[in-house]
């Protein structure tokens, strides 16, 4: 047999990469560099390559197609459904009620589904063929009820038993080309029915799903229901695996297939990031139209009052200092309802970053009692450990220096530790993502060989090293009176930096400083760049803490603080006769 | 951050724009190449998988550095991952930082052992053809080091008779220096076979088994060997054991032929190897000695430390032409103007022996050309009150000769030569009575004699 006959197979050789094919006596494949022989015979493979064959001939090769390789029909957002699914399985499984799945979640995307005119309306975007099954029963992931009386389109034929007579009209009706046989052929395909025409869709006013939104759906799911979770938290725990999101896809039911533009669509190489996902949680919220979240008031964890006792906790400052917190959040207005409630629908739709405000108030009251100038904090240390060294027995005065020592040690070494364990993050999945049917056997032999050479090298590595993955928790430093090893600050007085005055409390440092002299006239976001060098070096290791702790950029934490300072700052100048309890504060 | 740069580029794929980046003129910018990264990727940050992959990268140098294998091979464990980059020049450049890291760790790692290393260099072998050859030559030299003569040459074998796609320069070295080796293993066994030979007899009934076996491996490895050293390089072990072949089998010519264009050919690089191989053919070939001079002189002017050097100045100084006893002079002053032969002894023998010679020849000129250049910093480099103890305390004879030059360089009053005088030796009392009359006779600094 010559090899004209073989040039319509276009696979590359699993053993040489190479596309040249011959044909053996028995109608198989081999490879002409080095002469293995595939399993692929001729005739499979020429029935939907043939493009003149009748349509009869033709339908039997996709059938063929459909029930081994090319897996079942699926649309993009049926993909998105199922990681939605398992993201809100695995916040579930963190304790988070059942409501939030079964009716916060599922409203929000049965919503968007009809907003982005994909389902439940008159005219949904896929006009012809099989419809996709969203909120059906038959993805092996969802237990969403199908709600009937919602769909526009009632008539909707489920998943299974649209196969047959479907089939004939993907050639003559489908609007947007995407018969699945001309795509072997093209060098841009995917495994979705629309994944091509979905990656090159870009209409107006309509917010398209992508991987980081299906975080901003869970957050806002998160925000309606008022969970003990902040967005910080859900991006760490998306980090440490405990929330599906790289390679989310692998756990797509086994019909599902995804290549060429799935790729990227579904397969991502970056964790979120804060200010991407707050950015995308607001918009999502503004394009689904969605009334006023139910009020954040003072019981709830996200109310700054009780995330800043956490935090408080978290980085081991003592239980004291909330009174000061409590009192700049009631200065600033900071704790209103009205200013923490996200309403979508109002001018100017803004959400708070909760987790990030209460840091920087922490921020603020550790500069209003020492100042962080590199020389204050140091001389109140000297006191308060002369203090310490004389009345044993009493209450301890808060050290700043030997707090300082404390932190610096356990926060290099958990630093250290995540830095490590980010570097040996392994991305790929099981499921090689590939870009075309050409591409599928190298991709696979690839995956293979990866993970022969990661076998042969776990037998090198220490099988103690290799503990199971940790697991989740909101706090990540444990601070307890009985670590002899490392002082517990919680339950030290913050005597020595405040003195009475009459009834109220003032501090001893009488000075302040603002982190941001000058706020941007224009409606940019950015308030102020932060460069590092121009701060003390203690404000910087506050800073590289905390915005550590949230795992944010430091600038981020910065533009916060000067925030939370211009907010206090402005109603004490603005009520200059009112009393204060504490809180002498001049420009510096 | 949103990784869908695809979007932004429409049809095209990742891969294509990278290639097109990388195959322009056969030419490599990494600048231009991230440069044209962040275009792609609309300026947005690095890819988590670009940044913790690069961390890893350096985790593992960082633990190689500091032998800490187990933690090598843990990152190395996450590191293979690259091999499936979506960045097609990273996922290319992939296996060859793997195949050196990875044999690294395995070579120092406790738990490793030979199995495990062949498992791994077979595996890399077959991941992209462009590292087969490299990593099956490294992999034969691995064998070679444990002693497994005849894995390491299956090894070779296999490399050198693998085929695929177009042979491009770069590969047809590779396969020559792959065939090369295996010559070299061929001659390793002929030389043990030759060794075999001389033990026996020639009336023993196995010594013409045992000669046709020589025989027939000669012309195997001399086909193997000598395409290599026509390349310009550094061939020191192949051109060696291939002249020792050759002449073996009286091919004085070829031999000859290889040396000399191995030493006087401009493309290859400089060698004073090449020199020395060529002189000690030429001494074994009883050459004139005007011819052994001349490939000397070169060896003087690459390495005038090197210890031929002696052995050239006794060429010259048997020379009937002037100019040639007088560079035999030359030759020793540079012997003895490095650290490395003040202690020798031949050298200081020759120079005392030699300038009393020339002093007597009335060639004064000759030493003063000298030692003007040194007379600044010889005193103290030689010549010192320390050097005269220390040198008296270890080796007398050398303190003797020393300080014979001393004194005819700088005169009876010269701290060494003084130091010596005074020591009472008894056996070579006479020498030194009879050193401080020539000094007195022919020192350059003796009034007498300059004029």
């Amino acid at each position: 047999m010559d090899l004209e006959e073989a040039e319509e197979f276009k696979e590359r050789c699993s053993q040489c990469a190479a596309v040249s094919w011959g044909l053996t006596d028995e109608g198989k494949y081999y490879c002409t560099s080095c002469h293995s022989v595939t399993e692929r015979s001729q005739e499979v493979i020429n029935t939907d390559l043939i493009p003149n064959t009748q349509i009869k001939a033709l339908n039997r090769g996709l059938k063929k197609k459909n029930n081994s390789e090319k897996g079942q029909d699926w649309y993009v957002c049926e993909g998105f459904q199922n990681i939605l699914c398992q993201q809100a399985e695995a916040l579930k499984n963190l304790g988070i009620g059942p409501e939030l799945k079964n009716d916060v979640l599922h409203n929000f995307w049965k919503r968007y589904l009809q907003k982005s005119k994909q389902a439940y309306c008159k005219n949904p975007v896929y006009t012809t063929g099989r419809k996709p099954t969203v909120l059906e029963d038959n993805l092996s992931h969802s237990d969403w009820a199908s709600e009937p009386e919602l769909l526009s389109d009632v008539s909707c034929p489920p998943f299974l038993e649209s196969g047959a007579e479907s089939q004939s009209d993907i050639h003559t009706r489908k609007p947007f080309p995407i018969s699945k046989a001309s795509q072997s052929e093209t060098s841009v395909c995917s495994g979705s029915l629309d994944g091509v025409e979905y990656s090159k869709r870009k209409e107006k006013g309509i917010v398209k799903m992508t991987m980081p939104q299906t975080l901003a759906f869970c957050y806002l799911s998160l925000l309606w229901q008022r969970e003990a979770i902040t967005l910080s938290d859900l991006l760490r725990f998306v980090e440490e695996d405990h929330i599906p999101y790289i390679n989310a896809f692998q756990h797509f039911p086994e019909q599902m297939k995804l290549y060429g533009r799935d790729r990227g669509i579904f397969g991502i190489e970056s964790w979120p990031d804060y200010e991407d996902i707050y950015k995308k949680t607001i918009e999502v919220g503004t394009f689904l139209d969605l009334p006023r979240f139910p009020d954040i008031t003072e019981d709830c964890y996200l109310h700054p009052n009780i995330l800043c006792m956490k935090y408080l906790m978290e980085v081991n400052l003592p239980d004291e200092m909330h009174n000061l917190t409590c009192h700049v959040v009631k200065m600033t207005g900071m704790g209103e309802v009205d200013f923490l409630t996200f309403d979508p629908i109002a001018k100017m739709a803004k959400t708070v970053k909760y987790d990030v405000q209460a840091v920087a108030i922490i921020v603020v009251v550790l500069k209003l009692l020492f100042l962080l100038d590199d020389n204050l904090e140091w001389s109140l240390s000297n006191l308060a450990e002369k203090h310490n060294e004389k009345n044993k027995k009493d209450k301890p005065w808060f050290d700043f220096r030997k707090w300082y020592q404390i932190m610096k040690k356990a926060f290099d070494e958990k630093k250290q530790k995540w830095e490590e364990a980010r570097a040996k993050y392994l991305w790929k999945s099981e499921k090689p993502l590939y870009y075309s049917f050409v591409d599928k056997p190298v991709a696979y032999k690839k995956r293979e060989m990866v993970v022969n050479l990661q076998k042969q090298f776990s037998t090198l590595v220490d099988s103690t090293a290799t503990a199971g993955k940790k697991s989740p928790s909101s706090f990540q430093f444990n601070w307890t009176e009985e670590d002899t090893d490392r002082t517990c600050f919680h339950g030290h007085s913050l005597q020595g930096v405040l003195k009475e005055k009459g009834q109220s409390l003032l501090t001893k440092n009488s000075l302040y400083w603002l982190s941001t002299q000058k706020f941007c006239r224009c409606y940019c976001t950015h308030v102020t760049t932060y460069e590092e060098s121009n701060y003390s070096l203690s404000y910087q290791f506050i800073l590289n803490l905390f915005s550590f702790l949230l795992r944010i950029k430091t600038s981020l934490l910065h533009e916060e603080v000067s925030l939370v300072e211009k907010k206090l700052f402005e109603k004490k100048y603005s009520i200059t006769k009112k009393k204060s309890r504490s809180k002498k504060a001049r420009r510096h | 951050m949103s990784d869908f740069s695809e979007e932004l580029k429409g049809p095209v794929t990742d891969d294509e724009v990278e290639t097109s980046v990388l195959t322009g003129a056969g030419m490599h910018f990494p600048w231009l190449q991230t440069y044209i990264e962040t275009v792609a990727i609309g300026g947005k940050r690095k890819k988590d998988f670009a940044q913790t992959t690069s961390a890893c990268l350096s985790f593992i140098q960082e633990a190689l550095l500091k032998h800490q294998w187990q933690q090598a091979a843990e990152y190395m464990y996450s590191y293979f991952q690259t091999l499936e980059d979506s960045d097609s020049y990273k996922r290319q450049a992939a296996p060859e930082i793997i195949w050196k890291l990875g044999s690294e760790i395995l070579f120092y790692h406790p738990k490793s052992n030979m199995e495990t290393f062949n498992t791994f260099a077979d595996r890399m072998k077959n991941i992209g053809v462009m590292n087969y050859l490299k990593v099956s030559l490294q992999h034969a030299l691995y064998l070679l080091h444990h002693g497994m003569l005849k894995d390491a040459k299956r090894n070779l074998s296999e490399a050198e008779t693998w085929r695929h796609g177009e042979n491009t320069s770069s590969r047809r070295i590779l396969i020559n220096l792959i065939q090369a080796y295996k010559g070299l293993l061929q001659y390793y066994t002929w030389s043990k076979k030759k060794m075999e030979l001389s033990k026996l007899d020639k009336d023993d009934y196995a010594y013409n088994a045992v000669a046709q076996d020589v025989f027939n491996h000669s012309w195997k490895t001399s086909a193997n060997i000598s395409a290599l050293i026509k390349i310009p390089g550094v061939w020191d072990p192949f051109v060696k054991s291939y002249v020792e072949m050759l002449e073996f089998y009286g091919d004085r010519d070829g031999a000859q032929e290889v040396l000399t264009n191995y030493a006087y050919d401009e493309k290859f690089p400089s060698n004073p190897n090449a020199h020395v191989y060529l002189y000690n053919f030429l001494k074994r070939q009883k050459a004139p000695r005007s011819k052994m001079i001349s490939v000397l002189k070169i060896l003087y002017q690459m390495v005038p430390s090197h210890k031929l050097m002696l052995e050239f100045h006794t060429l010259l100084r048997k020379s009937e032409k002037e100019e040639h006893r007088k560079l035999g002079l030359e030759v020793l002053f540079g012997v003895l103007d490095f650290a490395g032969c003040t202690k020798n002894i031949t050298a200081w023998k020759y120079l005392a022996k030699y300038l009393k010679k020339t002093l007597m020849g009335n060639h004064l000129a000759w030493v003063q050309d000298e030692w003007n250049s040194r007379k600044n910093w010889w005193p103290s480099f030689h010549f010192s009150y320390f050097w005269a103890k220390s040198d008296w305390k270890e080796d007398t004879a050398l303190a003797c000769e020393k300080a014979f030059v001393a004194g005819l360089l700088l005169g009876k009053g010269c701290r060494y030569f003084r130091y010596i005088l005074k020591q009472d030796h008894q056996i070579l009392g006479k020498k030194i009575k009879r050193m401080k009359r020539s000094v007195k006779k022919y020192s350059i600094v003796n009034p007498r004699l300059s004029y």
